[in-house]
């Protein structure tokens, strides 16, 4: 009967005969699953956990916001038609605008990624299907080495092998160094979104009697194609926010330049030129040019999120 | 050559149903770890020829080595012969993928191609084959094995729709229909139901004995109520003490379930083990 199993309750530990506590008149299981001050304590640190987790992300986004609405308050003035429309005025003149620069850096972007793109998803490719051995393993370790490489130090190499053997900043030395600096973080992203494709699509197709070669190319790629989509989106990115390789290659241009083989202009060039100058106007221009940049990449973005939103609808 | 003496047995075969395999002295092997050690028996034309025997005596491998797909593991390797009438296809001059047209196979998980529609994934085989088919051909192609694979009625509606929208017992059976749309000599089954239901199960079983008018199967099973259910003949396989796969007997599944000559075989079916 219950009467006989009542127990005192002493200190943390409860005997499992425990029935319930006479003086308070609480049941048994009233006492068991009620808790105690343990259990307050453990909440509390779980909340204030949380609450520090949430500071943290607070803290972390507002600083881009700041950045975002500060670059929006000093650049939007910049902002008219000329800007987007006309080439830079020469030292000291007010006026003009940086549609060189937007030209020439989306231009250099789309010539970097016509010759790392390949490279890279080619090299993923590789990694992911075939290379399962040391060679991999080291190959893997020297993209990884490549990926921290300064970009300066890019620059001066591309400097090196080009401009001083063709004579001449050119925009072909500006994209090839854009390219290595893309290369490692295309072919490391789309290598890892390559080896999340199920081995059993793999098998469906070969059990089909499709190729290897192309097994890969119409079942493994277009399996991965959102993933791809993003990888080669951060690393465009990241190649057209690149400054210092830029300034050792492509030089920056004041005039509209569509030849590979001259000094072209790109906006990260664009806004160090004009924040390092005198002129208020120019730095405004800078401003400017920093909030066109940005909106560009993020335009970038949201482009790439809505290609691989609609195509898993498509999926489900 | 051997590619040409592949595709004239399937053409040769239009009439008569399937073509039988015969393996001779099969091993297979991971790097140095031998998983299957020299297994002899047929695979009869037109018939179901079940796999069974406990978890990792190396069935599955066996079955993989069967269309040439063990070899794709990393460091996996074959030795001996399995031929299909009369062409090993082992040779040295056989083109695996040609193998993998003629002997097919369905995977132990249905895995249909999830980026496909229902109509894509059945002409899969012959689409990313390049053949030249035109609208009508690919059209009567998907109608014919969705029937054969008993999935017509279900799904003749909605073909547009992505294969991974079916249930699992569907999409395996949408799995068989893309396998029987490029027409194969052989079917290879690898737990075909172990991911599935009770009444998906009892369709797929249904559908291999359809299925066995026209191809040859060879169906793994760790399930020996499914196996006597369905196939004609069974092989047991064990991996003993020796840690590598062996055939302990082959014969008429009625035999290897009644009197069974091997005292480990009476063992298994018995449930005294596995």
């Amino acid at each position: 009967m219950r009467e006989e199993q009542v127990v005192e309750i002493s200190g943390e530990t409860r005997p499992r005969t425990f029935a319930g506590d006479r003086t308070t008149g609480k049941s048994r299981h009233a006492l068991i699953l009620q808790g105690d001050t343990r259990f307050r304590f453990r909440k509390a640190i779980s909340g204030l956990m949380a609450a520090i987790v949430a500071a943290c992300t607070v803290f972390g986004v507002a600083i881009l916001w700041i950045i975002l609405g500060y670059v929006l308050v000093r650049g939007l003035p910049a902002l008219d038609l000329a800007f987007f429309t006309e080439r830079p005025m020469p030292y000291g003149e007010v006026g003009g605008g940086v549609a060189p620069a937007i030209l020439g850096s989306l231009y250099l972007i789309a010539v970097a990624c016509a010759i790392g793109l390949p490279l890279a998803v080619m090299t993923a490719i590789y990694l992911s299907e075939y290379a399962h051995g040391r060679f991999g393993d080291a190959v893997r370790f020297v993209i990884d080495l490549l990926a921290g490489l300064p970009s300066i130090v890019v620059g001066v190499f591309v400097w090196t092998l080009i401009v001083i053997n063709t004579g001449s900043f050119s925009g072909l030395a500006g994209a090839v160094a854009l390219a290595i600096i893309m290369i490692p973080i295309v072919a490391r992203t789309v290598e890892a979104i390559l080896n999340l494709v199920p081995n059993s699509m793999r098998e469906a197709s070969l059990a089909l009697g499709v190729p290897t070669w192309k097994t890969i190319i119409r079942v493994v790629l277009p399996a991965a194609k959102s993933g791809i989509i993003t990888g080669v989106v951060l690393a465009m990115a990241r190649a057209g926010g690149e400054t210092a390789p830029l300034l050792m290659t492509t030089l920056g241009n004041q005039f509209f330049n569509f030849d590979l083989m001259q000094p072209m202009a790109a906006l990260p060039v664009q806004i160090y030129n004009y924040a390092v100058a005198p002129y208020a106007d120019w730095h405004t221009k800078a401003w400017g040019s920093a909030l066109v940049l940005i909106t560009l990449i993020g335009l970038l973005s949201l482009l790439t999120r809505w290609a691989v939103r609609s195509q898993k609808l498509v999926e489900s | 050559m051997s590619q040409q003496t592949i595709e004239q047995t399937t053409t040769e075969a239009g009439d008569s149903p399937a073509a039988g395999m015969e393996v001779r002295n099969l091993s297979a092997y991971y790097g140095n770890f031998l998983a299957v050690k020299d297994v002899s028996m047929p695979i009869e034309r037109g018939k179901v020829t079940a796999l069974i025997g406990p978890s990792g005596c190396g069935k599955s491998t066996f079955i993989r080595c069967l269309n040439r797909l063990h070899e794709l593991n990393r460091g996996a390797r074959v030795t001996g012969q399995a031929l299909l009438e009369d062409q090993d296809i082992y040779a040295s001059n056989v083109d695996p993928v040609q193998v993998r047209r003629v002997i097919g196979m369905v995977f132990q998980k249905p895995n249909p191609f999830p980026m496909m529609s229902i109509y894509d994934n059945v002409v899969a085989g012959i689409k990313l084959n390049n053949a030249r088919k035109s609208r009508s051909e690919l059209d009567e192609i998907v109608e014919r094995s969705l029937q054969g694979a008993a999935l017509w009625d279900e799904v003749k509606d909605k073909l547009d729709h992505s294969g991974a929208s079916l249930s699992g017992g569907q999409q395996q059976r949408l799995c068989i229909a893309r396998t029987i749309a490029v027409e194969p000599e052989v079917v290879l089954m690898d737990e075909p139901c172990s991911a599935l239901d009770p009444i998906a199960t009892f369709k797929i079983e249904e559908l291999i004995a359809e299925l066995k008018e026209r191809y040859t199967i060879a169906l793994v099973t760790h399930n020996m109520q499914q196996a006597a259910r369905v196939s004609d003949y069974t092989a047991f396989l064990l991996s003993g003490e020796e840690r590598y796969g062996r055939l302990v007997e082959y014969g008429p599944t009625e035999q290897i379930f009644t009197r069974p000559q091997e005292a480990e075989t009476e063992a298994y079916i018995t449930g005294k083990f596995g």
